[in-house]
């Protein structure tokens, strides 16, 4: 609190005064000669690891962390002038580094690869063929459960993602939002790649009718498992393999619909330290750097198969290469980057927005089944039927879904006002729409129960 | 005048109005650079839109009701009754704003969730459960708790300012009791509780995390985030959103301010002769300190929910954690020692700027004649309707590729723009309380002083400032606190986590499936500093408070100069 008399007689020298040391601050504060800055979506106590480890291995190389989502990682990297931006990108969804590599904004680092990584996992290319970005570890999706909160209420333990439609698991399941979580998108993908268009949907509407959540963040899904708001969750799986390992309470398995897709490591042109990023890129595939990823706190599955790493795998770890060769998807990631906006919008216009709605369907479909199981009757059963195929239906059939004209419109230019009111209409359109036919639904299921008593 | 009056202006346009102005200008902007409508055409017509905005409304409104019916029972007991409680509550009734929102919500969903502490329990004895933090209820539930502050502050300077003859003389026509607070006291208070009242509101208005963290989505805040952060910077819905919230959100302060408009709060005597401290009947007491003990305990159980979670090995699913572990904390000082200077850094000079800013705009606006001084007022509390993600934005394309003069590096990847952005968006909190300070400070004040040849500088030195002491302090604190618990602008301006904030720390802590406990041992860490620095800022207050009852002015009763000015020109 200054003297405001003085303050305002002299107030640019005071401000100049008080500035020249704020500048000069800022400008000790800027990145020195030696310094790679990573941009990743990863958590705190893996970047942590890494830096402690790296820092040590190579004296005189710093290590700086911008965390940031995958989205906000891009915009990021996009939005500086060359010979400004960071120097390694370092995220799990492939199509992020599609993207950067579409905008020619990585660099080959084919040089920094680790000879003893095999080329695939299942039938999926670990390092990307042109070279532009590396896998650094590998992830599959799954299901993650609390025990505790299941033997308190008494549910038995999910095995597919199908089990979660059941009426048992109403109330207790949680999932995010495709719009939200690059890796919510990869699991959502990877249930309409190996369930099909309309009954991979239809899945998915039945889980997130039985959901008590549509989280915010992918990390609200394990959080919520860990501390017992709910029961279980869709996750990647270091998610539950960290908070199993770590000590809660938790369980984690992957189901037959699965597709184990390697999170990946690029170097970003026009940076400032490329030659010391490359290092550290080599570093993180390195046999060393790979052991990391086995600590309980970050529980990742690593890029070499457990016979390169010595026998130090613990014996409870899974083995990527083996549920890869089990999983039924072939993930197809060109496929999920044409329609991926389109997914997108179709989940939250239809589910995490009307969520409620579709919570309160789901469960008059649930009482009038079961009602209808004690006491059969045919008018009861084709007004259910009615009720499922209003709630369950997608919005967008599959022959749309592979129309190209059709997911061109959610590639256009947002900027275009006339482009951008087309989409904001369509999917205003799926909003009254999901809305209306989660209320008809809830109103037949009703109707249904009524007949059944 | 005119040159403080420009300066001012120059720091709010460059920082403010040019930043937002570029958010506005994408609103408008079709793909070849015309001008358009369309993008609110689009937005105007989604059902979702409109129940978003439907429901950010009512939870804001609630939470504003909720939030007084904590704070105004408090403010009055402190004030008016002899009673030991008092620096207690202060000083309470401010560690709420302490914590960022969402954390606050993370500990209450253990402690009011689904599976949280009291609902197991209810369940185990009684086979019931309270959906308290279920839906639009949880958001206003944290919200009201998290920021009743504003009101207590805001209010208690109100009321210790009233003049103690006000009250005698309705004492003397035989007013009391209830009738007596509602028909005098709480109506001469009203600027202060008005200034609060509104804070809060759009407060709440604007606020992303608590929604985000209880996974309410159909809210115009995470509407706006989400659009912003998933389609890119690129997408105009979310800055149609913005606008509309920019827009919404000074049309509520407009609002509040014709309230107050036309009517005369000031009185002549300050301080010390305020309002009575009476005894309270031992019937009374024990309403007082019941209605004080529930209180306290609902304000509490984040901090206490936030402590036990920073202690716990694992607490998963049960009333209270398995086992008890000090290794949070050893991960914390092992990492984060430079996150708590930073935030001390940034939050302190922020602060420092909003005061000056503060109480140079207060004075031009109630004291002067200066032509569009109203502006320099609705241009800074304005910044309150600017949602930090959008001002973040603003910043980081307004600044693009700009330099800092003398060196390499761009000035949006150093911390200068965090705390610039933390001085534009806290600057409404200091002026209200600067602006209600002064209001109470009756102009004759100031003419005595000139008739006795005082000057118009030398006036505001040792009279003005040191009669609104308080106001500017509660400024300060109030600027500093939300300050080091902002983190939607902080998220997109922090480049680097060598130069990150607390709040920026505890977030990132927060995220780890592998347990929250470093993220609340950070947490933790946090409410001690600002704990502390509350409760030196209550003494300064009471003490000036108290000395001015003896001698009205007083050379020692004025702040110290900052380092680095000379005292003598």
């Amino acid at each position: 609190m200054a003297n405001h008399n003085r303050t305002r007689a002299t107030a640019p020298a005071l401000l100049r005064r008080l500035l020249a040391p704020l500048l000069l601050l800022g400008a000790a504060a800027a990145v020195q000669a030696g310094t790679v800055t990573v941009v990743t979506s990863f958590p705190k106590e893996l970047t942590q690891a890494y830096k402690s480890a790296f820092e040590k291995a190579n004296p005189g190389i710093k290590l700086e962390i911008l965390n940031k989502s995958t989205v906000q990682g891009i915009a990021y990297v996009r939005e500086l002038p060359e010979g400004q931006r960071p120097d390694i990108f370092w995220a799990s969804a492939p199509d992020a580094f599609e993207v950067l590599a579409g905008q020619k904004l990585l660099a080959n680092v084919a040089e920094q690869a680790n000879k003893a990584v095999p080329a695939k996992v299942g039938s999926y290319p670990i390092n990307s063929p042109d070279g532009l970005y590396l896998g650094q570890a590998l992830a599959g999706y799954g299901l993650m459960w609390n025990t505790r909160y299941m033997s308190a209420h008494k549910l038995p333990a999910p095995a597919q993602w199908a089990d979660l439609m059941k009426p048992v698991y109403f109330g207790h399941v949680s999932l995010s939002a495709p719009s939200r979580s690059g890796t919510t998108h990869l699991t959502v993908e990877t249930l309409l790649q190996g369930e099909g268009w309309d009954k991979g949907w239809a899945q998915l509407l039945q889980i997130s009718g039985n959901s008590a959540a549509i989280t915010e963040r992918s990390f609200g899904v394990p959080d919520g498992v860990n501390n017992g708001q709910f029961g279980i969750g869709l996750v990647i799986d270091f998610f539950g393999l960290a908070g199993k390992f770590s000590g809660f309470p938790v369980e984690f398995t992957y189901p037959d619909v699965t597709a184990v897709v390697p999170a990946n490591i690029a170097l970003i042109n026009g940076s400032k330290n490329p030659e010391e990023a490359r290092r550290f890129i080599a570093y993180s595939v390195s046999t060393e750097g790979q052991l990391l990823l086995l600590d309980p706190k970050i529980s990742r599955l690593p890029v070499l198969p457990p016979a390169a790493l010595g026998g130090k795998v613990p014996p409870a770890y899974p083995n990527p290469f083996e549920i890869a060769k089990r999983a039924k998807v072939s993930f197809d990631s060109d496929l999920s980057e044409a329609r991926y906006n389109v997914v997108s919008s179709m989940f939250d216009q239809t589910i995490t927005f009307r969520h409620k709605e579709l919570r309160e369907a789901t469960k008059a479909i649930h009482a009038a089944a079961a009602a209808l199981a004690k006491k059969p009757n045919a008018q009861g059963q084709a007004l259910l039927k009615q009720a499922r195929d209003l709630a369950f239906t997608p919005i967008v059939g599959a022959s749309m879904a592979g129309d190209k004209s059709f997911l061109a419109l959610f590639t256009a230019n947002k900027k275009d006002a006339a482009a951008n009111k087309q989409v904001t209409g369509l999917e205003d359109r799926w909003n009254s729409q999901a809305r209306d036919n989660y209320g008809r639904a809830k109103a037949f299921a009703e109707q249904a129960l009524a007949a059944a008593r | 005048m005119w040159l403080a009056g420009a300066l001012v202006l120059a720091f709010l346009t460059l920082f403010l109005v040019l930043p937002v102005g570029k958010v506005f200008h994408t609103a408008f902007v079709d793909a070849h650079g015309g001008l358009t409508l369309g993008h609110f055409g689009a937005f105007l017509e989604q059902d979702l839109m409109r129940e978003s905005f439907a429901n950010s409304l009512y939870v804001a409104t609630m939470s504003a009701l909720f939030a007084a019916l904590i704070a105004v029972p408090l403010a009055y007991f402190t004030v008016r009754f002899q009673f030991r409680g008092a620096l207690l509550i202060q000083t309470l009734g401010v560690l709420p704003l302490i914590m960022p929102p969402f954390v606050g919500a993370a500990a209450m969903q253990l402690i009011f969730g689904r599976s949280g502490t009291i609902n197991l329990l209810l369940n185990e004895h009684f086979g019931i459960s309270i959906p308290i933090m279920e839906g639009l209820n949880g958001v206003i539930f944290v919200e009201a708790i998290h920021y009743f502050p504003f009101i207590l502050m805001n209010l208690t300077v109100a009321l210790r300012n009233i003049d103690g003859a006000m009250e005698e003389a309705a004492l003397n026509l035989g007013c009391k009791g209830l009738r007596l607070f509602w028909r005098v006291i709480f109506p001469l208070a009203m600027p202060g509780f008005v200034a609060g009242a509104s804070l809060v509101f759009v407060k709440v208005f604007d606020d992303l995390g608590t929604p985000l963290v209880l996974g309410q989505t159909n809210m115009l805040a995470p509407q706006a985030y989400l659009r912003i952060t998933q389609v890119g910077l690129e997408d105009p819905t979310g800055y149609v959103i913005s606008v509309i919230m920019i827009l919404f959100s000074i049309l509520a302060m407009a609002l509040s301010a014709r309230m107050l408009a036309g009517k005369d709060y000031s009185t002549l005597q300050k301080g010390g002769a305020s309002i009575a401290r009476r005894r309270l009947t031992p019937l009374g007491s024990l309403a007082a300190y019941g209605w004080i003990a529930v209180v306290l305990l609902i304000v509490l159980s984040p901090h206490l929910g936030v402590l036990l979670l920073s202690l716990a090995q694992v607490w998963s699913f049960s009333p209270l954690p398995d086992a008890y572990t000090l290794a949070h904390y050893q991960t914390v000082f092992q990492d984060s020692g430079g996150m708590i200077r930073n935030t001390l850094i940034y939050c302190g000079l922020a602060a420092g700027l909003d005061v000056l800013l503060g109480v140079t705009i207060a004075y031009l606006m109630l004291r002067t004649t200066l032509p569009a001084r109203k502006w320099l007022d609705w241009i800074a509390t304005a910044s309150l309707a600017v949602p930090g993600i959008v001002l973040a934005i603003g910043y980081l394309r307004l600044f693009k590729g700009v330099m800092v003069p003398g060196t390499e590096t761009l000035l949006t990847s150093t911390w200068i723009v965090i705390m610039l952005a933390y001085a534009v968006r806290r600057l409404p909190y200091a002026l209200r309380s600067c602006v209600a300070a002064l209001q109470q400070v009756h102009v004759s004040l100031e003419e005595a002083a000139e008739s006795l040849g005082a000057g118009k500088l030398s006036t505001i030195r040792r009279v003005v400032v040191p009669l609104m002491a308080g106001g500017i302090l509660a400024g300060f604190v109030t600027s500093f606190i939300t300050a080091a618990v902002e983190l939607s602008a902080t998220i997109l301006l922090s480049s680097a986590e060598s130069q990150a904030p607390m709040s920026y720390g505890i977030y990132l802590y927060m995220q780890s499936v592998a347990g929250r406990g470093p993220g609340a041992a950070l947490g933790v860490l946090a409410i001690l500093v600002v704990a502390l620095g509350t409760y030196l800022s209550h003494v300064v207050v009471e003490r000036t408070g108290s000395r001015f009852a003896e001698r009205p002015v007083d050379e020692e009763a004025l702040p110290p100069l900052p380092a680095g000015v000379p005292a003598k020109p």
